[in-house]
């Protein structure tokens, strides 16, 4: 049905256009900005006379920071522990929830087990005993102080039991009458008809763990162990933390060389942009999956 | 826990299948279900998760005790000193603690209303886009500040908004301005947390809405422009009315966070100039339990945050199965 379009009507429609255009550059020009200073001579960049355009083009702080030892090796840690850490979170979340879809006639106490975990969405130790924790149990200075505290979600595993149920249970009784053992259930018909849910939360936890920067910082008491973040960190929130004036700050602001880390923030991006459009397509229905549930 | 009622309710499959003739594989079938075959290789999947929790989601939850100690690392819990609620009346008595109360709630007061009305007003925008590249294009570019991290984005604002070479001090000083130092300025640094957080978890916030709206029937809207209505009364009694109850749920779902108020922005931005309006409950308790070493202390504060985050959550998730019918089973 074509309704011709009265003048108010045209005028709210490029407003709106205009609008919601300049929302979505305002959300992508930041980044543009730090392309084109990571680009630029620091000379140029110092003086702000950089917007989005490079300014005297130079890749010296890419050169810089690829020759950078600590910076090789915090990438290389952030690398292993998204790998390592994904593919624990992951196979401990099927592990669990998995066994937690089924009915409390399957498995008797399903429902008191589900509570063991459920609890933890509300309540937590805080900062400082689980701190306590994680030295105690020796996981401090190592890469599994990244990774161990943190396997259990119980938000993800309420997303995939809840995925899980919706599984037609007659596939499984045949399964089960033609001999099938638990596991193979999980593994032959769970699993592969749970591929949208899996590759959702694959996606969360990957971004999580190269997002990371806290337990870094907290468990890690030499620089080369930091993972990505935290060294960013390090690099460029850290130097402002401690300076208590104006003057002081402003000459930090100046020495500190801004392409440099520019050109780090970039390269630190850069993953999760590559992964982005494919991760467009699942993290919307992840989302639905985990708020609309019930 | 509702749908277990559902469940127990339905018959029994064993009843079902109670059929005159029965095969050989049918009859043990049955007498399986009968004993209520449970296959204990489900335990043991479920080991590692109950293994994990306990010791680091459990034992945390145990360690609160030593809010209630003069805790000593080199003693340990058995050994420290009971001291009662000591811990709690020095957090109370300190001379910023109710400043840094204070900030926590209004900061993330103002950031719930920002956060609760920009995707609103956003997503009700989006839907007046008819052309469908377009709208994908922009919600592309809406979602992706969500998920960089606040190390990077804080990166990004301080460099932006250095008082001596940052672009938008730039833009200021052009077009006449005096430099704003936003990061060190008390009577600015709050509208730098809000408006840098709006900006990064905006689009992100619009995506349950817009599923929403697509849910809308397009009928509605065609009966509407056969009766002459305009946008705006489109847009107020169909598209508004059809996102309402995603508007309670997250209204209400997000009360629950009064207390958190964004460690990981806060403390990537602020700095000892902005203590006095950007100290949060909880950059506060990390500076005295890992800057200070001061356990016992930190743990009180925390615990304090916890319970009052509890009552929070377990109201708004009462509200919100109250008004939207919303469950987390």
């Amino acid at each position: 049905m074509k309704i011709r379009l009265s003048t108010g009507e045209k005028t709210f429609a490029i407003v709106n256009y205009t609008f919601l255009t300049l929302l979505a550059l305002l959300c992508i020009l930041p980044f543009l900005h730090m392309l084109a200073i990571s680009f630029s001579s620091s000379a140029a960049a110092t003086a702000g006379r950089v917007g989005l355009w490079p300014v005297d083009f130079t890749t010296a702080s890419y050169q810089y920071a690829i020759q950078k030892r600590e910076f090789i090796a915090a990438f290389l840690v952030t690398i292993r522990r998204t790998l390592l850490g994904v593919t624990i979170d992951l196979a401990v979340l099927i592990l669990t929830a998995y066994p937690l879809s089924k009915s409390n006639r399957e498995l008797p106490g399903r429902t008191a087990i589900s509570w063991i975990f459920v609890i933890t969405m509300f309540v937590s130790g805080g900062l400082i005993p689980t701190y306590l924790v994680v030295s105690g149990t020796h996981l401090k200075n190592t890469i599994w102080a990244l990774i161990i505290p943190g396997v259990v979600k119980a938000y993800y595993i309420t997303i995939l039991l809840n995925f899980f149920r919706q599984i037609p249970k007659e596939l499984e009784e045949s399964a089960v009458m033609d001999g099938a053992s638990q596991i193979r259930v999980l593994l032959s018909i769970y699993l592969p008809l749970s591929l949208p849910a899996l590759a959702t939360l694959t996606i969360f936890d990957t971004v999580g763990h190269w997002n990371e920067w806290f337990s870094g910082m907290i468990y890690m008491s030499s620089q080369i162990k930091y993972p990505l973040q935290t060294f960013l960190r390090g690099i460029i929130v850290a130097p402002n933390y401690d300076l208590m004036d104006r003057t002081q700050m402003e000459l930090m602001a100046k020495i500190s060389s801004k392409t440099f880390q520019a050109a780090q923030i970039i390269i630190a991006t850069v993953p999760i942009l590559a992964v982005y459009p494919f991760m467009q397509k699942y993290f919307i229905s992840g989302m639905m999956l985990g708020s609309l549930k019930g | 826990m509702v749908q277990e009622q559902i469940e127990s309710a339905n018959p029994p499959r064993s009843k079902i299948w109670g059929a005159p003739l029965l095969s050989k594989g049918e009859i043990a079938i049955k007498s399986a279900s009968r004993k209520l075959r449970v296959d204990p290789t489900l335990y043991l999947m479920l080991l590692p998760a109950v293994i994990l929790v306990a010791v680091y989601s459990y034992g945390p939850l145990a360690g609160l005790v030593i809010a209630f100690q003069s805790y000593d690392i080199a003693m340990g819990i058995r050994a420290s000193e009971w001291v009662g609620l000591d811990n709690f009346r020095f957090l109370f008595k300190f001379p910023t603690f109710n400043q840094v109360i204070w900030n926590t709630v209004y900061i993330s007061f103002l950031k719930l209303v920002v956060r609760f009305i920009v995707p609103i007003v956003v997503s009700i925008l989006l839907n007046e886009i008819k052309r469908v590249k377009y709208k994908k294009a922009i919600q592309t570019m809406i979602y992706l500040p969500h998920f960089i991290s606040w190390v990077v984005i804080s990166g990004i604002l301080i460099s932006v908004l250095n008082p001596t070479d940052g672009i938008i001090n730039g833009l200021i000083t052009f077009f006449g301005g005096k430099p704003i130092y936003f990061l060190g300025d008390n009577s600015v640094f709050t509208g730098v947390l809000v408006v840098s957080d709006a900006w990064k978890d905006f689009g992100y916030g619009t995506i349950i809405y817009m599923a929403a709206l697509t849910s809308i029937d397009s009928n509605l809207y065609e009966a509407a422009s056969i009766d002459r209505a305009n946008r705006w009364q489109k847009i107020w009694n169909i598209t508004i009315p059809g996102i309402i109850p995603i508007m309670i749920l997250v209204g209400t779902l997000s009360m629950g966070n009064l207390l958190n108020a964004g460690f990981d922005q806060v403390f990537n931005l602020y700095n000892p100039l902005v203590y006095s309006t950007g100290d949060i409950l909880d950059t506060f308790l990390y500076r005295i339990g890992i800057d200070n070493a001061q356990y016992d202390i930190a743990t009180a504060a925390g615990m304090i945050k916890s319970a009052v985050s509890l009552g929070l959550v377990s109201i708004s998730y009462f509200l919100a199965y109250k008004l939207a019918d919303y469950r987390i089973f």
